[in-house]
């Protein structure tokens, strides 16, 4: 009877353990990212790949990797190079220049709440799905970085801290572009700006100017400003729907956008909604940058859309070139907009070199 | 060869124990709401969308870019007056292939049911501002200008208008204010219930919920675009309308 009871507790043992794993796995210290309070009380929660856990070590090399230039073919550009903390992680230039000094035809995107972004679909025209797969294109892109991928990898194979870096971060000395771009991916999400002026206002620990009270009004005004169909509003702290729109810069398209991209016709002159977010380091603004200032911003959606035929139909009184604000809600609306600044994100040591 | 009978009871009974699955009851089950939509008749996809090709009753051509609409607190009523409420919501996007089918998030008896119905948009109690972390990211929320809460349904697109000239419209279903003044909002319900009819649920079951989308421009308020077509949502009286027109909106498609 003895034998039986002993072999009825082995076999409990057996058929319950779930993971007999012997040999310890190293595993990268993980890494919660910092969701500021707005982002948990309000939309739902960031993505993050299961593929790619947020660790300590990981957002280590990303940051690393962001700022050296060594992915370059010539090593002269960084990520940084055109995604600059103190701009928002973009530049001030209406086109970036590549390593060949040729530039661009896309204004530099800047680089926050990237993990909120739920659809995935990355740049002005969703060309590419996951962040990580971002990260791929500008080591290759001949107008960026004009390196490949092979020699991009060589290099940091060859370097003398690179290898034990990934060791840390992926357990493996072997680096290969999936890890660099995981790695940037992981730094890249930590890039998370929630501490605005009004930010504090919503919770309750700043006072608005009554201008800046009246812009918010006429941003959330149907008959004014009507921004927030597409730009977020006090219930949506990303200040933007990443989603694609054709907001009436053009009569006749030079650049497709998310056209381009499906093929399809009515996607003609549709661009990714930026993020209002941080305004007063990000000039100049549209894909294509081409208003410098907020002022000429706000006067093209009040006086200066051009038609065409997938402009958005939130797009009100094209015929008469906008919504028509006066110009003391153009003041209030700009002094608004400018308290989405958020001054602690552009200088928070963690995201410096 | 006894201890190997023993033994092998014993671990029929052990491996039993460790089954983590429960089978599901064959009494109870989830029920699929899909929804279709048509223009009259003819079916409406997102594939449809950007084309001019609808003629609403007033006889403005006019093309659908968006269609978005919230439903809520689907109801089983039994013959015996008891209801089942599916305390819950689905935010419908024609565009969006997922949102087309909602899964009843707790199961319901088999059986007959003498009515289904369900909420278009939210109902007050269910109308909390800011509170839904979906809705809040798809920004389908209203200003607090106009009473806070969230979009009941969105619908966009293009119309010819009077001068014949492509026009946006935005046809955006709220609860219904009069912010004539901002301090004293004064509201009217456009929240209404959809009675699908008679529901014979099976294993499994799978509902057809048809919109007519002429029908918001139809009965009993002949919708003109060149007079309703945009700002909306502070239109009191295009409010009370659209809550008019919606009633017919929806009708029982097959049942599976």
């Amino acid at each position: 009877m003895k034998e039986l009871f002993y072999i009825f507790v082995l076999i409990i043992i057996i058929s319950c353990s779930k993971d007999d794993t012997s040999v310890p796995q190293y595993v990268p210290t993980p890494l919660a990212l910092e969701i500021p309070t707005l982002f948990e009380q309000k939309i739902l929660s960031p993505v993050i790949p299961f593929n790619n856990p947020q660790t300590v070590e990981g957002v280590a090399l990303g940051k690393k990797l962001f700022f050296d230039p060594i992915l370059s073919a010539d090593n002269t550009q960084s990520c940084a190079s055109c995604h600059a903390p103190e701009n928002a992680f973009t530049d001030t230039s209406q086109f970036s220049d590549g390593i060949d000094g040729v530039f661009g035809n896309r204004n530099s995107m800047p680089i926050f709440n990237l993990a909120w972004n739920y659809d995935e679909k990355f740049f002005w025209d969703g060309r590419v799905f996951s962040l990580e797969d971002q990260a791929l294109q500008p080591v290759e892109n001949p107008i960026e970085m004009h390196n490949t991928w092979q020699q991009a990898v060589s290099d940091l194979q060859e370097h003398s801290e690179y290898p034990n870096l990934f060791q840390l971060a992926f357990g493996t000395a072997t680096i290969s572009s999936e890890l660099v771009t995981k790695a940037v991916a992981q730094f890249e999400r930590t890039l998370i700006s929630g501490n605005s002026k009004f930010d504090k206002y919503l919770l309750g620990t700043a006072t608005l100017t009554p201008q800046e009270l009246n812009g918010f009004n006429v941003f959330m005004d149907e008959t004014k400003g009507d921004c927030f169909h597409c730009h977020g509003s006090d219930n949506n702290p990303l200040w933007t729907d990443n989603i694609f729109h054709n907001n009436g810069l053009d009569a006749v398209f030079a650049d497709l956008g998310l056209g381009e991209v499906t093929g399809d016709p009515a996607d003609n002159g549709k661009f990714k909604s930026p993020s209002l977010r941080n305004l007063a380091f990000t000039a100049p603004y549209m894909h294509d940058g081409r208003f410098s200032t907020l002022d000429e911003v706000i006067n093209h959606y009040s006086e200066g859309l051009q038609n065409s035929p997938t402009i958005d139909p939130l797009m009100k009184k094209v015929a008469e070139g906008g919504v028509g604000i006066t110009t003391q809600e153009k003041a209030d609306l700009k002094a608004f907009l400018l308290t989405l600044s958020d001054y602690e994100f552009v200088s928070n040591p963690d995201f410096q070199n | 060869m006894k201890k190997l009978v023993a033994i092998i009871v014993l671990i029929i009974v052990v491996l039993s124990s460790c089954v983590e699955e429960d089978i599901p009851g064959l009494q109870n089950t989830n029920v699929s709401l899909n929804f279709k939509h048509n223009w009259d008749g003819a079916n409406v996809s997102s594939t449809d969308f950007n084309t001019i090709q609808y003629f609403n009753e007033n006889n403005d051509e006019l093309s659908i870019e968006k269609l978005r609409y919230l439903i809520s607190d689907v109801t089983f009523h039994k013959a015996n007056g008891e209801t089942i409420v599916i305390e819950g919501y689905n935010l419908v996007d024609v565009a969006n292939n997922e949102s087309l089918s909602y899964v009843t998030p707790v199961q319901i008896p088999i059986g007959t049911y003498t009515n289904v119905s369900f909420t278009f948009g939210f109902d007050n109690d269910d109308n909390t501002d800011g509170f839904y972390a979906d809705l809040n990211s798809a920004s389908w929320n209203v200003p607090m200008m106009l009473g806070g809460g969230y979009h009941f349904m969105q619908l966009e697109g293009k119309f010819i208008n009077n001068v014949a000239t492509e026009q946006g419209y935005q046809y955006h279903a709220i609860r219904a204010v009069d912010n004539a003044d901002p301090m004293n909002l004064v509201f009217q319900d456009t929240f209404f219930t959809v009675n699908l009819g008679e529901v014979i649920v099976h294993n499994n079951s799978s509902v057809d919920v048809n919109m007519n989308i002429s029908e918001w421009f139809k009965n009993p308020h002949l919708w003109d675009l060149n007079n309703f077509n945009s700002m909306l949502m502070p239109n009191f009286n295009a409010q009370v309308q659209m809550y008019d027109n919606g009633q017919d909106a929806f009708s029982l498609g097959s049942v599976n």
